[in-house]
């Protein structure tokens, strides 16, 4: 089968209120990033997705927004819903695909200019559920409960997923909540849903993240050292949120074997180096981890005790600080495979960890997970 | 921002997108609906293949792919599968509802699947997974989710 790559990545800061840009100027900072990081000019570029939400931006078409600042005019371009992750999978069929060499991503949101209840409010069924007014903190505490009763998880193993990852952003220039915190702060913070207290949530956020994706023939025609994506896969769940196991996390299972299969992977717990996962809540870095394999079943919260997923442990995760740092909603996927790429090419700076060959980035959608998109990413091809 | 911007004040738009929609429900959450309506009584349909019976009601079979045709009564009866406190009077909250407000995932006798809705007539502390709550109707029912009061402890 034929490879492709990221060769180039570029970020905002994600900060709380970008009061002073609008989504375009945002995207033409990622994008120039992305374009220096790659050493590539936007005529380099063959095509461009952009990933974006109409509900987050209040307007239909809302890749049309940051089309002018992503150089997608006289290209084709075309516009993903859903985690920057998704858009990134889109991109990479795309250079792929005989058509495109090298495709730009991009993912924007500011959570600073709507009001989350309401617009995750509306992912919940229109005749059945959503006047019921739940949102996505209830639904994922409604999660929360059930995985920490099933594994056994304390409020306390939530408390220091919050005090590593927004310890780990002390050294991320990048991230939003750089906090040096303690398990008790967490604890005595505000209970927001139980059982998560504001400091077990993400906060609301404002970035964008762009990549460059390029077929292998591409890959190797410009500076940056290209990271390749070794494996791939995207499941979703079902719909209806009672239809699911909630302590379960069944489409990002079947999304992991499916990326480790194409990796070559066989056995995910030792040969992955680094992950970037998506912590909208403390709990769920926990459970994402036991979900996809790369470590036992209820066990989490004990290796997280042992120190096993700090940036010098076992297994680092979100060395960057993760989204509880920063969780600008749709573009998180892409600031997670940002971060990952980066490791792999050992350019992470303050949060660099040690060894970093093969990285696993996941990505996801809907209340609790939804559905998922794991990559798997490797220095070598 | 580039140095030609400094000193700018930035402008803010107040905006609203307030745009009503008329769903039609569909066959199926319109029988749900009336029967829930005048009879008081919840149903839902049953897959022909793996026998699972979906509450909400659903037409097709998320797992097999084939057309629901059976329709079974369940019990205003059930457990608690998972639940939250709303400590924060969330946006998305009715205005007729003031926090704390128990929202959980009850499973009720007869159902395979669990449906959201509020629990009342209890104490927050006193809410546990596995416990058995009964529907209170509304008194007044229009055909919608809320024609279930709440949930109450049996």
């Amino acid at each position: 089968m034929d490879r492709a790559a990221i060769i180039g990545v570029g970020t905002t800061k994600i900060e709380k209120s970008k009061i002073g840009e609008t989504f375009a100027d945002m995207a033409w900072e990622a994008v120039n990033n992305a374009l220096n990081d790659a050493g590539m000019t936007i005529d380099d570029i063959d095509n461009v997705v952009t990933t974006s939400s109409d509900f987050w931006d209040g307007r239909t078409i809302s890749c049309m927004a940051v089309g002018d600042a992503s150089g997608a005019a006289h290209k084709n371009v075309s516009c993903v819903e859903g985690d920057g992750t998704y858009g990134a999978f889109y991109g990479m069929t795309r250079s792929l695909s005989g058509s495109y060499k090298t495709t730009l991503v991009t993912g924007h949101s500011k959570g600073s200019q709507s009001v989350s209840s309401l617009i995750t409010n509306s992912a919940f069924d229109p005749i059945y559920e959503r006047a019921l007014g739940m949102d996505m903190v209830t639904a994922c505490a409604m999660q929360a409960s059930s995985y920490m009763r099933r594994t056994k998880t304390t409020p306390e193993h939530l408390a220091m997923v919050s005090v590593k990852n927004h310890g780990n952003a002390l050294k991320n220039p990048l991230a939003q909540l750089p906090l040096k915190i303690t398990v008790k702060d967490v604890l005595e913070s505000e209970m927001i849903a139980d059982p998560l207290h504001k400091l077990d949530c993400s906060p609301v956020s404002d970035g964008c993240a762009a990549v460059i994706i390029a077929h292998e023939s591409a890959a190797k025609k410009f500076k940056q050292k290209p990271v390749w994506i070794k494996g791939v896969s995207f499941c979703a769940d079902s719909f209806f949120f009672g239809d699911r196991d909630l302590s379960r996390a069944k489409a990002l299972t079947e999304a992991a074997k499916k990326a480790y299969a194409m990796a070559g992977i066989k056995n995910p717990k030792k040969e992955i180096d680094v992950a970037e996962l998506y912590d909208a809540f403390t709990y769920q870095e926990l459970m994402w981890l036991e979900e996809m394999g790369l470590v036992d079943d209820s066990m989490a919260g004990k290796l997280l005790e042992k120190g096993d997923f700090n940036i010098d442990g076992r297994l680092p995760v979100n060395a960057s600080g993760g989204l509880l740092s920063g969780h600008p909603v749709i573009a998180a996927g892409l600031y997670s495979m940002a971060a990952v790429v980066r490791q792999i090419r050992g350019d992470a700076g303050g949060f660099q960890v040690k060894k970093a060959k093969t990285g696993l980035v996941q990505g996801l959608n809907g209340l609790g997970g939804q559905s998922h998109c794991v990559f798997i990413l490797d220095k070598d091809k | 921002m580039s140095d030609q911007f400094q000193g700018i004040e930035p402008m803010v738009y107040k905006s609203k997108i307030n745009v009503p929609y008329s769903w039609w429900a569909g066959d199926t959450a319109s029988k749900f609906y009336t029967t829930l309506r005048d009879e008081k009584k919840i149903t839902g349909t049953k897959c022909a293949a793996c026998k699972k019976v979906f509450l909400p009601p659903r037409k097709v079979c998320p797992s097999c792919f084939t057309e629901n045709k059976e329709w079974v009564n369940i019990s205003d009866e059930g457990t608690v599968i998972t639940f939250t406190v709303a400590r924060r009077q969330f946006a998305a909250i009715p205005s007729d509802k003031k926090v704390p407000v128990i929202c959980g995932m009850i499973k009720l006798d007869g159902a395979d699947t669990a449906m959201l809705h509020y629990l009342e007539e209890i104490k927050p502390e006193n809410v546990t997974i596995g416990m058995r709550v009964k529907a209170v109707f509304s008194e007044e029912r229009k055909g919608t989710i809320r024609d279930i009061s709440y949930f109450k402890p049996v």
